[in-house]
């Protein structure tokens, strides 16, 4: 599906909207929508609302052997898919330039500011490391994608536990949730994107622009930051140029909304452990059902499974018994095998003809057989290279194997070999001549 | 939807042969589902259904434009999305896709929107067993949310049979793990017919049928759910 253009008094009547410093949702021009953290049943899942945007974030973990050049460290992962899922826009299986921005993105955020102690991650040096992997599902698209994937994945990474691992020797033993405790991974910082939108060749500016807003923004900088106000980094983009003075107020702005934006984080991941602790229920199915009035929940109800087994007699005895299965395959002619009903097939009458051909060329054979009998012993030299296509044509004849109707396998193979027997004699006679002739 | 036998006292309803239970009937429980209203954007709808622990997000677009390669004269090309949580989706993704799609098709009434197409995005949130069979509910629900025109509706149920013969209707992951053989009906909700069937494992044709009657017991359960959730989500116009 393609996506519906934005029509020019759209863009006119939001461009006149910002100048006014309105916004369409009524916030303010550094407000950020309703950030909304929940947790899934499952460690390292979670799904992320930025007011109408949704992202899903799973972290999950496997043991690989390192890469060649960095033997002792961990490998990270990060994947942001944009499914059909949010806008009918977004095709699936097609990286758009988009898609790879933000994961480009993403990467620079997460990986290369080393939020993650990637060392941690080594278990035998050169040999097993833990890969983790980070997936991202984009729910439902209202703009600022980058800055929601980008909470998802560090809430899905502090939330995430992997299984422990133990090293004794060679031996690697990983231990099952049961056995012992699985252990989160170390997470140095958790820096956060902030989007900022210019309009109007960066005259205006607006922070967390939703969907309608990033259509007719002329520019957008991403800074990503941590608490301690140390920028991971920052992205530029749309072509507009920005002041030095823009770009400084615009890291303070940043560094306040991500102060708030790694409390709530971290008021949601203690809030989570705590319910997992005391042993209520969590996971989205628990909360989606109280947050909203006109959903609908039904506890787990009981079914009267007693009277299957009778009800499946009645039916299998009114059922009609299944039709005999041929299992012998027949043969109708020979080199044809037929399983199961059907016609008869008309393949054998080709067989014939071809069975009259092959006669023929004993016939053929015979005769050439006739006239080297005929030869005298001047030609010696010649047989030599006469005898090599007789010999050709035998080879043929036993790589060939002819059905019989009615025959099994077994008889048919003794067939053949008799008929190779047969065809044994065929040949004698002639290096007897051969003999004979280097005797003469 | 369904847990592990429950103790023999906890079950006794009048309908239980003493002997029965033994023979291998274990009635069976539904674990809870859920259907909360799709949230109100341009996609046309998005209900979640999730028997316990295993739920779908489910979203349907169309009828709508669909591409001149893909377009079909007399009817709508449906299409069916289903992306897993980890990883990109792969071969049991495709077959999934595939059976869903086939069941949505021997319902949706596609003639009525000839030359369109309808899509059904699955994304799965988590997975704790019964899978595919929550995927078809939702998808249902997605169907029934969006308008699209259906001869009926449909359900998936999952069986499981156990080693020692028993039943078990919903089963959790671990369960499915561990049976003898894993069976997926999709049922409609008009005559209560098979619409489709996946197995995996080893079965007797008595046994087929004994998850097929189980199967249709636990259909009406499934449908009154689906008629209920759906009176709640329109009761607040």
């Amino acid at each position: 599906m393609k996506e519906t253009p934005l029509s020019n008094c759209e863009r006119r009547f939001l461009l006149r909207a910002i100048e006014e410093k309105k916004r369409l949702d009524g916030r303010q021009t550094y407000d950020y929508r309703n950030i909304k953290i929940s947790f899934g049943t499952d460690y390292g899942c979670c799904i992320v609302e930025l007011g109408k945007t949704r992202v899903l974030g799973q972290v999950s973990c496997e043991l690989v052997s390192p890469k060649l050049n960095r033997a002792t460290e961990g490998i990270l992962f990060f994947n942001l898919e944009l499914s059909q899922m949010a806008a009918p826009a977004f095709e699936p299986g097609r990286q758009s330039d988009l898609l790879v921005k933000l994961n480009r993105l993403l990467e620079r955020c997460l990986r290369n500011s080393k939020c993650i102690d990637t060392e941690s991650l080594c278990v035998v040096a050169g040999e097993k490391v833990w890969q983790i992997r980070v997936d991202l599902h984009l729910l439902n698209h209202d703009g600022n994608i980058i800055d929601a994937a980008s909470i998802a994945a560090i809430v899905a990474l502090c939330h995430f536990r992997r299984p422990d691992v133990s090293v004794q020797g060679d031996e690697v033993t990983l231990y099952t949730p049961e056995e012992r405790d699985p252990v989160p991974l170390s997470i140095h910082h958790m820096p956060i994107c902030v989007s900022f939108a210019f309009f109007q060749q960066g005259t205006y500016l607006l922070v967390d622009p939703n969907e309608r807003e990033e259509r007719v923004m002329d520019g957008l900088l991403v800074i990503a930051m941590n608490k301690h106000r140390e920028i991971c980094t920052i992205q530029s983009s749309g072509g507009i140029m920005l002041l030095k003075d823009q770009v400084l107020r615009c890291s303070k702005i940043a560094g306040v909304k991500v102060l708030e934006i790694t409390e709530l984080i971290q008021k949601a991941l203690e809030n989570d452990q705590k319910v997992r602790k005391e042993g209520g229920k969590f996971g989205f199915a628990e909360s989606i059902a109280s947050q909203r009035i006109t959903a609908f929940k039904m506890e787990k109800a009981p079914i009267d499974t007693s009277d299957v087994e009778e009800k499946a007699e009645e039916i299998i005895a009114e059922a009609e018994p299944p039709s005999e299965v041929v299992s012998n395959p027949v043969l109708w002619t020979p080199g044809t095998a037929q399983i199961g009903e059907g016609i008869e097939n008309s393949w054998g009458d080709l067989e014939d003809s071809e069975k009259e051909e092959e006669d023929e060329d004993g016939t053929d054979e015979a005769i050439i057989l006739d006239s080297l009998k005929m030869d005298t012993g001047v030609e010696v030299s010649n047989i030599g290279s006469q005898d090599a296509p007789i010999v050709l044509s035998d080879s043929e004849e036993e790589e060939m194997i002819i059905l019989e109707p009615d025959k099994n396998p077994k008889k048919i193979r003794t067939q053949t070999i008799s008929a190779k027997q047969e065809k044994a004699p065929s040949k004698k006679p002639v290096k007897k001549r051969k003999k004979k002739r280097a005797a003469n | 939807m369904l847990r592990e036998a429950p103790p023999a006292n906890w079950w006794a309803g009048p309908g239980v042969p003493g002997g029965s239970l033994a023979a291998g009937s274990v009635p069976a429980l539904f674990r809870v589902l859920h259907c909360p209203p799709p949230k109100q954007e341009v996609r046309e709808a998005s209900p979640t259904v999730s028997p316990g622990d295993t739920s779908v997000l489910a979203g349907v677009y169309g009828p709508a434009e669909v591409k001149v390669s893909k377009e079909i004269f007399n009817k709508a090309t449906l299409e069916v999305i289903l992306r897993p949580k980890i990883g990109l989706p792969g071969v049991a993704e495709k077959s999934r896709e595939r059976l869903i799609r086939n069941t949505c098709e021997a319902v949706v009434l596609g003639t009525l929107h000839p030359r369109t197409s309808i899509t059904v995005v699955l994304q799965v949130i988590s997975d704790a067993g019964s899978l595919l069979a929550c995927c078809l509910n939702a998808a249902c629900m997605a169907l029934v949310d969006a308008g699209v025109p259906m001869r009926a509706l449909f359900c998936g149920v999952t069986c499981a049979l156990n080693s020692d013969g028993t039943l078990v209707l919903d089963p959790t992951a671990k369960q499915e793990k561990e049976a003898r053989a894993v069976l997926t009906f999709a049922l409609d909700s008009v005559e209560r017919k098979l619409l489709m069937s996946t197995t995996k494992g080893l079965y007797s044709d008595a046994e087929l049928q004994q998850c097929l009657a189980a199967a249709q017991a636990a259909s009406q359960h499934i449908f009154r759910f689906y008629r209920e959730s759906l009176q709640r989500r329109y009761s607040k116009s």
